[in-house]
Parts: C-alpha cells; sequence; structure tokens
C-alpha cells in the first residue's frame, strides 16, 4: 500500500482507513456527529452526497490550503456513514461514480506533473492499489504489462484501444495519463462501493438520522419506479398525447396524467418536454419546473404518482378499451402480458 | 481408408509409438488436460481425462488412434462437457498453415483424386465413375520455407513487442504449417476477446491510420525505421528507402486520409503475420499432441528449434524405410528423407514405409495385399 499524506488523503480520501484516521485525528464519528463546531463538516458530507445525483456535476475538494485536508477526509467517511445509514444502494452507486470522476481528473493530473522519483512512485502505488494494475514511468509515458492492458481494454469499443493502436514495446503498452486513468475508470468506481459495502454499520448516531432520512428519500426517487417494459401507452394516455401533438388545449389533470405516465415508465425529463411543446400556453421553463416538480426533484421532493383508473373515470380523462380488462392504473396497462 | 491401407497405418502407428515412445511431450499438468483421438474407422472422441504417461501408453497401443490431441486448456474438471470443465488457463497458440498462403507454386503441387477410388482426375471419376474429388498437396519445400518465414516473423514481433522471449516453442504441425506455442502465465490467464487482439496485433489487422501519424486533418508524420513496433516495422517495410518515403507522403497528400487508410487495410496480408485467428482466441480447443502422428501425412509434430535449418522432410519422418508395396497415382514428385519419389501414374511400386505412409495417408496410393 502506498504511503499516504494528508494531501493525497484529502484527494483520494476513500483510500483512508476510515477508524485509523479518525483516531489519528484525535475524533470520534460521535464527536462528528453531535459536535456543534463540526457542523460544517456534517453540511459538507451531505453535500458531497446530494451532489451526486446532480447530473454533470463533480465534486471538488478543496486541497489548496493545507488546513482544510482533514476535513475532505471527514466529509468523505462521513458520507459513507450516512449512505450506509440510509441504505441507499441506488445513492451509492452515484455517489461512487461521481468521487470517482473527480479522482480521476485528480489523478491524471498527479500522474502528468509527477517528476521526482517519489512523486512517481506515490502516483503509480496510488493506482496499484486501486486497481492492481502495475504501472511504471517510462520516458514522459506510462506503461503497463500487456495482459494488463488487454484485460482492461477489451471494454472499450474504440478502434484506437485496439491493442494494434497502441505503442507496444517490449511487453509493455505506452500510456499518457489521460489514457491510464481512463483504463482504470470502472476499477475506480468499484473500489469506491467496495468501501462502502464494506465499512462497519455505524452504531445509531442521533445528530446523523436526520441526513440518513434525507439521503432515503433521494434514494427513494432514484429507484426505477416501473418497470420499463413495454413501450405501450394506455388509451387514455394515448388520448391525452394526441390531444397535445394537436394543439389543442389539454386540461391541467390531462396534463398531470400524460406527465406522471412518463415519468413512472422511466422517460427522462428532457425526453418529456417535447409532448408539451405544442400546447397553445407552452413556456419551456415553465414545463421545466412543472415536470421537475413532478418528478419530486425540486420542492417538497415528493415524486407524484399516476392516478388510478377510478380517479381518472371520475375525471372524465378515462377511455376504456377491451385490453384494459383487469388493470387498476394506466401503469400497469400492456405490462405483464 | 480402406482397411489393408487402414491396418498398414495402424501398424506403423503402433510401432513408433512403442519403440519411440520418448518422441512425445507430455503437457505440464497432465490430469488437467483434455484430450481427445480420432480413429480411421470412427468420429472424434473428446473429455478425456489421462492422469499419467502410463495412460497414455495404453491409449496409443491399445486405441492406436489415428490422431491424438491434447488441449492448452487446463480445466478442473477436464472430463466434463465444456460448460462445466471450469477452465483454469490456456497457453497462448499460433497456427500458421501454408495453406492460407496460397503460394504460385500451389496448384503445382496440388493433387485432384476421385474420394472414392483414389484414381488421379479433376472431374467425375473415368474409372469409378464418382462425381466427387478430393484434393491434397504434397511436399513443397517452398510453401514450408514460406511458412516458416511466417513464424520467424511471428517469433519476432512476440520478442520485440511482447517482451515473450522465454517459453516460446516452434512445432512442425506434421502436415503443412507451423503452431507455435507460447508458455507465459500472465498470458495464459487471457480471455477470448484478449486474445483477438493479440492475433488482430501479429496480423497488423485494424491499424488506424493516425497510428501511423495520418490524420484526417491533412497532417501527417510518417515514422521512422528506428522506430519499434509496427510503426518502425511498418517505415522499414513500406517507407524503406527515402525515395519511398517521399513517394508514400505525395500519396497520403494527393490521396487524402481515406485513400491511405485503404492501403494500409490492404497491408494486412503483406505486413502482418498469416496466422489463423480462429485458433488463437479459441481457449477451448484441443490440438494435436506434439510428437504424435498426423493422420494427414504420416509424419509427425515435431519440434522445430532452428527454422532456417528445419527440413520437415527429414526431421519429422519418424516410420521405417522398410519396403512397402503399393498401387501410386501421385502425378507429383516429391522429396522425403532426401530421396525423389514420383511422379506414379498408376503404378505398382515399392517404396520405403515413410513414403508409402505419405502418399496413403493422403489417398495418392495403396496398399498392395
Ligand atoms: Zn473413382
Ligand atoms: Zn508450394
Amino acid at each position: 500500500m502506498a504511503v499516504l499524506g494528508h494531501l493525497e488523503l484529502a484527494k483520494y480520501p476513500f483510500l483512508a482507513d476510515a477508524g485509523g484516521y479518525l483516531r489519528e485525528c484525535g475524533f470520534t464519528l460521535e464527536q462528528l456527529a453531535d459536535d456543534q463546531d463540526l457542523k460544517p463538516i456534517r453540511d459538507q458530507a451531505f453535500a458531497r452526497v446530494a451532489a451526486a445525483v446532480d447530473e454533470g456535476k463533480v465534486y471538488r475538494p478543496s486541497i489548496e490550503t493545507g488546513s482544510q485536508l482533514p476535513r475532505e477526509v471527514f466529509s468523505f467517511l462521513l458520507a459513507v456513514v450516512l449512505l450506509k445509514m440510509s441504505g441507499a444502494r441506488h445513492l451509492a452507486k452515484k455517489f461512487a461514480m461521481q468521487e470517482a470522476r473527480g479522482a480521476e481528473m485528480l489523478l491524471e493530473r498527479d500522474l502528468g506533473r509527477a517528476r521526482t522519483a517519489s512523486q512517481v512512485l506515490l502516483a503509480t502505488e496510488i493506482i496499484r492499489d486501486l486497481s492492481g494494475m502495475g504501472i511504471q514511468k517510462q520516458e514522459e509515458h506510462f506503461v503497463v504489462p500487456v495482459p494488463e492492458y488487454l484485460r482492461r481494454a477489451v471494454t472499450f469499443h474504440a478502434r484506437e484501444w485496439k491493442l494494434i493502436n497502441r505503442r507496444v514495446e517490449s511487453g509493455l503498452v505506452y500510456l499518457t495519463p489521460h489514457e491510464t486513468v481512463r483504463l482504470i475508470r470502472q476499477e475506480l468506481v468499484n473500489y469506491i462501493v467496495s468501501r462502502i459495502e464494506g465499512a462497519a454499520m455505524p452504531p445509531p448516531v442521533p445528530g446523523l438520522q436526520g441526513f440518513a432520512g434525507q439521503l432515503s428519500a433521494m434514494e427513494a426517487r432514484l429507484r426505477p419506479k416501473t418497470v420499463v417494459s413495454s413501450g405501450e401507452f394506455a388509451p387514455c394516455v394515448k388520448h391525452a398525447a394526441k390531444t397535445m401533438a394537436d394543439g389543442d388545449n389539454l386540461s391541467h389533470a390531462g396534463r398531470f396524467l400524460l406527465a406522471t405516465f412518463l415519468l413512472a415508465r422511466g422517460h427522462s425529463i428532457s425526453d418529456i418536454v417535447p409532448y408539451f411543446e405544442k400546447a397553445p400556453d407552452y413556456k419551456k421553463s415553465v414545463t421545466l419546473y412543472q415536470l421537475e416538480h413532478l418528478a419530486g426533484k425540486s420542492g417538497k421532493g415528493t415524486a407524484y404518482r399516476c392516478q388510478s383508473c377510478q380517479k381518472l373515470k371520475t375525471l372524465g380523462l378515462c377511455h376504456e378499451i377491451p385490453e384494459c380488462a383487469g388493470i387498476v392504473n394506466p401503469l400497469q396497462f400492456g405490462v405483464g402480458r | 481408408m480402406r482397411p489393408p491401407d487402414a491396418s498398414f497405418i495402424r501398424r506403423c502407428m503402433k510401432r513408433y509409438y512403442f519403440e519411440r515412445f520418448d518422441m512425445i511431450e507430455l503437457p505440464s499438468d497432465m490430469p488437467k488436460r483434455e484430450f481427445g483421438f480420432r480413429r480411421a474407422d470412427s468420429g472424434m472422441v473428446r473429455h478425456l481425462q489421462l492422469h499419467d504417461s502410463a495412460d497414455l501408453r495404453v491409449l496409443l497401443l491399445q486405441a492406436v488412434p489415428l490422431e491424438v490431441y491434447v488441449s492448452n486448456a487446463r480445466y478442473l474438471l477436464p472430463s466434463q462437457p465444456i460448460p462445466e470443465k471450469v477452465w483454469e488457463d490456456a497457453h497462448l497458440i499460433f497456427d500458421i498453415d501454408a495453406k492460407d498462403l496460397d503460394l504460385e507454386c500451389r496448384p503445382s503441387h496440388t493433387v485432384a483424386s476421385c474420394e472414392r477410388c483414389g484414381h488421379g482426375t479433376s472431374g467425375p471419376c473415368e474409372r469409378c465413375g464418382h462425381r466427387g474429388i478430393r484434393k491434397t498437396s504434397v511436399a513443397c519445400p517452398s510453401c514450408m520455407r514460406a511458412a516458416g518465414d511466417q513464424a520467424d516473423r511471428l517469433l519476432d514481433i512476440l520478442a520485440d513487442d511482447l517482451g515473450v522471449r522465454e517459453g516460446v516453442r516452434v512445432y512442425f504441425s506434421g502436415n503443412e504449417g507451423f503452431h507455435v506455442h507460447v508458455h507465459d502465465e500472465q498470458l495464459a490467464r487471457l480471455g477470448a476477446a484478449e486474445r483477438v487482439e493479440l492475433a488482430d496485433y501479429v496480423a497488423f489487422r485494424g491499424m488506424l491510420p493516425e497510428r501511423l501519424g495520418v490524420a484526417r486533418d491533412g497532417a501527417s508524420s510518417l515514422p521512422r525505421p528506428s522506430e519499434g513496433g509496427w510503426r518502425g516495422r511498418f517505415a522499414r517495410e513500406v517507407l524503406g528507402s527515402k525515395a519511398g518515403r517521399s513517394r508514400t507522403a505525395r500519396e497520403i497528400s494527393s490521396g487524402g486520409y481515406d485513400a491511405f487508410a485503404r492501403r494500409v487495410e490492404g497491408m494486412t496480408s503483406g505486413l502482418g503475420v498469416r496466422i489463423d485467428p480462429g485458433v488463437t482466441m479459441d481457449v477451448h480447443r484441443i490440438f494435436r499432441m506434439p510428437g504424435t502422428v498426423n493422420g494427414k501425412s504420416g509424419m509427425a509434430k515435431v519440434p522445430c528449434a532452428d527454422l532456417k535449418r528445419f527440413d520437415p522432410y527429414v526431421s519429422a519422418v519418424v516410420f521405417s524405410d522398410e519396403p512397402v508395396h503399393i498401387r501410386a497415382s501421385c502425378p507429383v514428385s516429391f522429396r522425403m528423407m532426401k530421396r525423389r519419389f514420383g511422379p506414379y501414374a498408376n503404378e505398382y511400386v515399392r517404396v520405403p514405409a515413410y513414403a508409402a505412409a505419405y502418399m496413403v495417408c493422403k489417398g495418392l496410393a495403396h496398399v498392395v495385399e
């Protein structure tokens, strides 16, 4: 294992031995959870996880000031504790991917900047710890043994990753820092996931329950709600979509039906927006806001469910056909038959 | 095979396996290998487990198979069907066959004969009326030299590019090609997808023009002959002299990226090693066992330490020189043990057992009872 200083741990906190690190810094989990002075760390830990569900956002640790370094490690370790407490597995996966993306950038930079023998050793050992890939620096390049390269590169489909399109000499494949890091991307994610999965279940810490509860709510929104097993729309939804497509005015309840149905079937907001474009009163920002609200991504965070057939009948939105027999919610239409 | 022919071959084999069992190279970890064999009169038997040389000796002397095969893979349970064998690893193998090189000399030593009676014919048999013909290639030193050159190039690429210098064994296949076995622990663990990449690499298949310094935006910086790997090989063999270099540079600037890409693609067979990629990628195959006889020729699969000096028609000849009476229809002459045989136009002749076996195995002669 590489021997890591505070700076490296702040950059790659998943490499830290959690218990040992806390002890060494003279802290306990309870302190992190309850100490009023440490509230910023709790907020940061929560923000770290919350950032993971924000597509395209990458968490960047602040590593420029030395005094802030332990805070980066604490907030990561606390984030793991929170994820563990909330049992949020989808969220944990997203969190791992997001943390991996951040680490990827730092690792690429570290490899690129490594000049002295000890810098090179540190960077290559970090890669070895994460992936088991034996890597060395040669001239301006990093080299890995052919079998180690192949095992990873065969999962990529771009032709440039074919062995024939690589510089290969004496059993070694030459890589740039960017390529090196790209090669171990999946292992980096897996490593972080395994750190979360392998973490001991923390004792119930009252100060953290609130955060954990919020994470559970986030998880509920992430979990795929209905299996996207059929592209078939229920007749009521078809009717609503057609009314919209024709540019006719659809009632608020009809729009609600269309949006909640599509969201539940796993369509993304950007895929749903076009259904509303022909509406006489269409405004993109308003539609986006409303869809986000329905999806539970804003406001108080509860996703709206698609209404039952019964309710739709009373609203005059039901357009029952024989195939509807036996279903109580439009979402069940055409599924599992 | 006709019964007298089969029993002649069987006698030769039995004697060889009895007297020269030491020629057979036993695989490491023998109980972990899958063995297979084929007899003259029956189909293939696979998924056999042999524990030691005694097991093998019994198989060879009792069943006297025409062909004997062993897996390059090691399995936990070699005698189970493939999905249940539990694959551990398999040393890497490259197969080079003269037939795939398709040299100009090939038609001149390819013999067509009636597949039923063996009569030399290129259309429906004049003797028995049968319509099926079979084509066999008769010993050709040029073809073997060309195959050997391919093996030589493969060895260079293995050593220079892939860093494999130890544990590489070259075998003459017993008929018209070479098997290159690479005993490397790391490479042995690779799966089929990784082996496809290795096969493509040695075959110079799938190279992007960018790798040779030619980009879509028109920029080009061609490789230098002193470089390693395929860039260096390309520079030495294609760009060659200064003149060749500037000619190629001109071609690129006039023809552009796509023309260059097509040109590189067209170079695969000339520049790359002509291996059979299907053999390299298959991690569950069984291969002719080194030291055993190839039923298509009556010669053995033997190691070949020096490709330049190797003469398969001497080194792989393992049957005796006792005279055998045959009726031969071999319109092409060939050399074995530095002796010339044929051409024979449906003639009764006495030839040494090894030459008789060679022709009988190729369907060009029958033993006279
Ligand atoms: Zn015939
Ligand atoms: Zn030839």
